[in-house]
């Protein structure tokens, strides 16, 4: 080591980065009013809970190496969020699986974990998939809605942000919207009134057009009020296909860990 | 189940009303802080307890889930087989709203159960600006405001905290309130009302509040009949039942060691205003400083052993995953022992990244040595010092014995130690306060900068100037003293800050932090308030009053016009309640609530705070009778054991899977 330290860094520091996992998590039920703040802090706290043995940053106030690809907003559920963790010693995945879920608050979780192949997380996701439940919406208003929102070009909608009020287009990163029948169990306790339920595909662009968007779209572009406020989930993120599907964004991962790992 | 006695208590149903709740949550801010779900948190079978808790801290999420007593007695209750705690906190005024609109009652955090359906609502009061808030939540209850309307279907509605030292002001809506420690109380509260309820409720509410009043250390204020002297001065207090005692006395809870609590901390998911696992490493305090309601009202001093604090720092951490510890007292580095605690914990967490925090607020060079200590990782945490008073003078009026050489040399330590800001705390305010006094913190600060860049070599250190407003508590000396007006305290504070920025180069290396005047002086009017002052919190709480600790909510033209809406009907107003100095033999309200402090001890301890006569501690120097050993049978424990704590087994290598 040449040179000197430089200023105001403390001595000694921190150990470095052996592995990097990848988790595939989720936010189920009430948990899903987590902020991703909330469940940033939530999840520090499991990690330190696991013993997992993360790395830290360097500096006077290290913090855990722990990235986050684009959170679901506030409010609404998803069955596919994404992290990458850095650790300074190896552990094996599926035992982080079941150390890290338990020491996290029952709806917040760890689906899957993969050691990471190499690559960037976040440029393997460039769509989601959203399931919107709307109480108190017949079908044939979501499809009426629906078919009116996909025949226009363009859907400027407001959002109020903490810059103020901004407008963005709700339609053009749409790549698939349609609208379906409840068909098993009233997704909301509210029983006996009918629910209509909408998937839909939307492109990862900046400002990012989240499912509140596009429901503001439907009511700009065809009215669609609706009684009760909507119960939105994230089903899938990914690499989008020329089809229309989303490829799994801890695939390629995957495959080179089954490819790589030496036979017993 | 169906054997048990069917009574109109056990027949409480409690479905959720979470259905309701979710459909409200989208519309309203940081809606998690309404959903539970907390690690720490307990749900238990509604039908199989005999006896239903629900505790709150009156304030938001945010700054009651931290909260040591609720968290203490949350875990002592729901240890109990066949008792159930949850938790409710004061919802912002969007929610409260959206509740009022969709008629959605106060719920529980925990399984989201109506407030109203609990057999006990304990509230934790640590300041008095809770008091509206309590009003929020038994109005969006359904509970009847004044106690004397409720029925066998409401709950018992009990007052704790340090403001329970004087319940009078909110003695029409609480039914019950308890003095004191409340880990051994609250057990048995719950013995007598699981007594009760297996009799089949005999006598209704009247008799399980006779009851727990023939305890003499629940005070149940309906017993008590208040009598007023034409002046508007009280007469006296008296029971209006047999065998209610005249007097009502705190709980002391001896032996730390054996109520380790919190053992399973709450750890939230939203985030509040203490992110850390906190150990009280002692309870009580003995400095004597006077304007101090905490220290003279917690007393005697019990140590927690080096030994207890070590497993449960360990355990807490574990459980919890916090990332930072706070080591809670009055005055944490009086503890016998607390070097070797400092040590102890530096040396078991050294290469962690857990941060170890003394809040420090005795000026002392010993207190630097412990914090260097702690900050052995790398994670330093803010050094304050807490002089209180600015002259030599008022220091001594106020008993804090400290010289301005101490504190000169102790904010030197500091900055030689490497840190480039403390923080310095005093009162605006006190008894005999003249300007002179207030305009000595603009010197002292001063000195501390020439004297730390001197000492550094280095014009990158800083100190903060942190004024609060003194509020005259009750059980203290200075229970009789008047308060200055709110247009004395802003005038010195602004000449306060013109001194500190006479010399701009040492106004610009200090920071000014200070509230104004106003509420302080409601809050004074709520410490000493008798039970007339009610009738000012209700007409506040009617205009609106809510979150009055919160500089953005509170108002105090609301409260004056309410005192003088309400108070002439009594030939008073605010400033009798506040500016207004009481004489020696005055009837204070709380007169027939003991705190174990013989009131002619405080009155010469008041007396010699006139005369500028400083109190030793009784840690150290003979007893000097202030009356609480004998009259409550305690006695100061403190160590040292002797004992150290040991390095900690390495963690075992590897994942562990928390249950």
């Amino acid at each position: 080591m040449s040179g000197r330290r430089p200023k105001n860094q403390p001595e000694g520091g921190q150990a470095p980065v052996v592995q990097r996992i990848r988790l595939h998590y989720a936010k189920r039920g009430p948990m899903r009013f987590t902020s991703h703040r909330d469940f940033a802090r939530a999840f520090e706290r499991a990690i330190l809970r696991a013993g997992v043995p993360i790395a830290y940053s360097q500096g006077f106030t290290p913090h855990p190496k722990i990235s986050y690809a684009s959170a679901a907003p506030t409010g609404v559920a998803s069955e596919a969020e994404y992290l990458e963790i850095g650790l300074r010693e190896r552990v094996d995945p599926a035992a982080l699986v079941g150390a890290l879920d338990a020491a996290l608050s029952p709806g917040l979780d760890v689906l899957d974990a993969v050691e990471a192949a190499g690559g960037s997380l976040a440029d393997r996701i460039d769509a989601s998939a959203w399931r919107i439940e709307l109480p108190g919406v017949s079908i044939e208003a979501a499809r009426h809605a629906v078919e009116t929102f996909l025949k226009a070009t363009e859907v400027p909608v407001e959002r109020l942000t903490k810059q103020g009020k901004r407008t963005l287009d709700a339609r053009s990163p749409v790549v698939s919207l349609t609208a379906a029948q409840t068909t098993d169990v009233t997704p909301s306790e509210v029983a006996g009134v009918p629910c209509a339920i909408l998937d839909l595909v939307v492109r990862q662009v900046t400002p990012s057009v989240r499912p509140d968007d596009v429901l503001s779209g439907l009511r700009e572009a065809a009215d669609l009020e609706l009684p009760v406020p909507p119960r939105a989930t994230r089903l899938a993120q990914g690499t989008l296909m020329a089809q229309g599907e989303l490829v799994d964004p801890l695939a390629a991962d995957r495959e080179v860990a089954v490819i790589g790992t030496p036979s017993p | 189940m169906s054997e048990a006695p069917v009574t109109t208590a056990n027949l409480r149903a409690a479905p959720t009303v979470w259905p309701q709740l979710e459909q409200l949550l989208p519309k309203v801010s940081k809606p998690i802080q309404y959903v539970g779900g907390e690690l720490g948190a307990v749900t238990k079978d509604w039908d199989a307890a005999a006896v239903r808790w629900v505790l709150s801290y009156p304030d938001a999420y945010e700054v009651g889930l931290p909260n040591q007593g609720v968290q203490i007695l949350y875990e002592v209750l729901n240890e109990q087989p066949d008792v159930l705690a949850e938790r409710t906190y004061a919802v912002w005024p969007d929610l409260e709203a959206q509740m009022r609109e969709n008629g959605v009652p106060q719920f529980t955090v925990d399984s989201h159960r109506p407030v109203r359906a609990f057999d006990l609502f304990g509230i934790s009061f640590a300041t008095e600006l809770g008091y509206t808030n309590m009003l929020t939540m038994l109005s969006l209850a359904g509970i009847p405001l004044d106690s004397s309307e409720r029925d066998e279907t409401h709950p018992i509605v009990v007052a704790g905290g340090h403001a329970a030292f004087n319940p009078e002001p909110i003695a029409d809506f609480v039914d019950a309130a308890v003095l004191g420690d409340g880990e051994e109380a609250v057990l048995e509260i719950t013995a007598i009302v699981r007594e009760w309820k297996a009799e089949g409720c005999p006598g209704g509410r009247d008799e399980l509040l006779l009851r727990l009043a023939r305890t003499e250390s629940v005070y149940v204020p309906r017993f008590y009949d208040v009598d007023y002297l034409p002046d508007g001065r009280i007469q006296r207090v008296v029971p209006n039942r047999a065998d209610v005692p005249f007097r009502v006395h705190k709980r002391t809870t001896m032996d730390l060691d054996a109520w380790p609590y919190p053992k399973k901390p709450l750890v939230p998911l939203a985030e509040t205003v203490h992110e850390r696992y906190a150990v009280e490493i002692f309870r009580g305090c003995t400095r004597g400083c006077r304007f101090c309601q905490a220290g003279m009202i917690t007393r005697p001093v019990r140590e927690r052993s080096i030994t207890t604090i070590g497993e449960m720092v360990k355990e807490g951490l574990e459980f919890s995953g916090f990332g930072e510890v706070g080591l809670l007292s009055l005055s944490s580095a009086d503890h016998s022992e607390i070097g070797d605690i400092c040590s102890g914990l530096a040396d078991q967490y050294e290469g962690t990244n857990v941060s170890l925090s003394l809040p420090s607020t005795r000026v002392d060079a010993f207190n630097v040595t412990l914090a260097q200590e702690l900050a052995r990782n790398g994670r330093r945490t803010g050094l304050t010092f807490a002089p209180e008073g600015g002259s030599e003078r008022i220091r001594k009026v106020i008993n804090k014995m400290v010289s301005e050489e101490d504190l000169i040399r102790t904010v030197v330590t500091a900055y030689t130690n490497g840190w480039r800001q403390v923080k310095l705390y005093f009162m605006c305010g006190l008894p005999t306060e003249t300007d002179e006094d207030v305009l000595q913190i603009a010197k002292l600060a001063h000195e501390v900068i020439k004297a730390g860049r001197a000492a550094t070599g280095s014009k990158d250190i800083r100190c903060t100037v942190s004024i609060g407003g003194f509020v005259p508590k009750p059980h203290t000396p200075f229970q009789w003293a008047s308060m200055s007006s709110p247009e004395t305290i802003d005038n010195r504070l602004k000449l306060l800050k013109q001194a500190i920025n006479s010399d701009r180069s040492l106004g610009r290396a200090i920071g000014y932090r200070y509230h104004d005047g106003q509420p302080s002086l409601i809050e004074g009017l709520l410490s000493r308030g008798d039970r007339r002052v009610g009738a000012v919190i209700r007409r506040v709480w009617e205009s609106g009053g809510r979150f009055d600790g919160w500089s953005e909510h509170f108002s105090y033209q609301r409260w004056v016009d309410a005192a003088a809406e309400t108070l002439p009907e009594y030939g008073l107003d605010l400033d009798w309640y506040t500016t207004r100095q009481r004489d020696e033999n005055e009837v204070l309200p709380w007169d027939h609530l003991d705190s174990g402090l013989d009131k002619e001890w405080l009155w010469q301890d008041w007396q010699d705070s006139l005369s500028e006569y400083e109190q030793d501690d009784c840690r150290w120097t003979p007893c000097f009778d202030c009356g609480v050993c004998p009259s409550m049978d305690t006695e100061i424990q403190i160590g040292p054991t002797g004992k150290k704590l040991l390095p900690l087994t390495p963690v075992n290598a590897g994942l562990k899977v928390p249950s």
